[in-house]
């Protein structure tokens, strides 16, 4: 349970997914100008992430690891499927997302018109592929794969959140004009990084 | 939006040379005018990612060549035969295979690079360079073009990758290419630059540069 929490907390802050590694910053930059679209896309991340790391954890040690197809038969010890790993996780991120769209569509039509038009962006989304790859070196088991995965997800919130909050003030004041837009939005984003990375000192108490 | 800033660009039929005016111009735009990084915004992740050292970015911008050109030129060639409603995943096939070699050459010739670019080699798939330009481009033109449209936008996001590079592996480490350069009796190398964050405002400044020549103003 603690390493539970340690591993939550972590993927949060100190190995947050846009400020420590830059995933998915593409959509970020795109749906960050106003909070509430960001605030949409935020938790069409966390969604998505909490439901394909794990999908793609049993993909990868039920089919892809060396060995892992054993519960299908002894003579399969050594077969190695890892160079398929990038098109089975990409496969099983655009399915699902599509699958998810169609779902929401038929059955929540309100959820629907507050998440769908973000989900198609979500299938190109790096933070979801980089999570799933993320999972080899890591050697998480179910578990912790998918609090890995809420985890990277709430801190991708939080970033895309805090982002659009600072650009709606930012409207306001007065940015030299070449700068304006994107420019501006890097420098914050490196400054906001740089914040965050006063997290990598903490030693988790747990 | 990034997506609303790709203009869609048509290519007239039949008859035309080689590298006639239009053709070039498909590969001299995404360099400065239309470059995917910094007008287009797309592609971040991996510019910000990979350019701490110089030798990692070249590697990365050959991948991202190769991948971009060679998914243009197989979209393209498929685009009358793929249904449009499965067309995202059958991109994404195409381009999740062209990354496995890269990856799996890069294991085989380059061990120690491709160690240190980890996931970011296979993050190619989900580049939205890759799948801007299908979806703009290669759905929509011939073989040729898509090529040359693929190599155009693929070099203006090496040209950026490696400036940036430039930049943090010479302050950051003092070093170009892996040589010491700036003696270290005299220069200290300055650790902000090795962070990630330093690529985000290195670029933001790379941007202010090029938009303060070009005039161009967001909103």
């Amino acid at each position: 349970m603690e390493n539970l929490l340690n591993i939550f907390v972590r993927s949060i802050f100190i190995d947050n997914m846009i400020f420590a590694y830059f995933l998915g910053m593409c959509s970020y930059l795109a749906v960050s100008k106003k909070y509430k679209t960001a605030t949409g896309l935020g938790a069409a991340v966390i969604f998505v992430l909490a439901i394909t790391v794990p999908l793609n954890w049993l993909a990868y040690n039920y089919l892809l690891k060396e060995g892992a197809l054993t519960w299908v038969s002894e003579n399969l010890a050594d077969v190695d499927l890892e160079v398929l790993k990038f098109i089975v996780f990409i496969a099983i991120v655009a399915a699902f997302v599509q699958l998810i769209e169609m779902i929401v569509e038929k059955f929540s039509p309100s959820l629907y018109n507050a998440l769908g038009i973000f989900l198609p962006l979500i299938a190109v989304n790096c933070s979801i592929l980089g999570a799933a790859l993320f999972l080899p070196s890591r050697e998480y088991n179910l578990a912790e794969a998918t609090t890995f995965g809420v985890g990277s997800g709430v801190g991708w919130f939080l970033a895309v959140v805090s982002l659009a909050a600072i650009r709606e003030k930012m409207a306001y004041s007065d940015v030299p004009k070449p700068l304006r837009g994107l420019g501006i939005t890097f420098i914050v984003v490196g400054l906001m990084a740089f914040g965050f990375m006063s997290f990598a000192g903490f030693k988790l108490p747990f | 939006m990034s997506t609303e800033v790709i203009d869609k660009v048509e290519v007239k039929k039949e008859t035309e040379a080689l590298f006639s005016k239009k053709r070039k111009s498909l590969v001299s735009n995404p360099m400065d005018s239309d470059n995917p990084i910094t007008i287009q915004v797309l592609g971040i992740c991996s510019a910000l990612a990979v350019t701490i050292a110089l030798q990692g970015t070249l590697i990365m911008a050959f991948a991202v060549m190769f991948v971009v050109m060679m998914a243009n030129v197989v979209i393209s060639a498929l685009r009358n035969t793929i249904p449009n409603r499965i067309r995202i995943i059958v991109q994404l096939v195409v381009v999740a295979t062209l990354v496995a070699t890269v990856d799996q050459t890069l294991r085989a010739f380059a061990y120690e690079q491709s160690k240190a670019l980890s996931v970011f080699v296979g993050l190619i798939i989900t580049n939205c360079i890759v799948m801007g330009r299908l979806e703009a481009f290669a759905m929509g033109n011939k073989p040729w073009d898509s090529l040359l449209d693929g190599f155009g936008n693929s070099l203006g996001y090496a040209w950026i990758i490696i400036a940036i590079a430039f930049v943090r592996e010479l302050l950051g480490a003092g070093k170009l290419l892996g040589f010491q350069v700036l003696d270290k009796a005299w220069y200290t190398a300055n650790g902000f630059f090795a962070t990630p964050a330093a690529a985000c405002i290195i670029l933001g400044v790379i941007i202010w540069i090029l938009r303060a020549r070009s005039g161009y103003v967001e909103d």
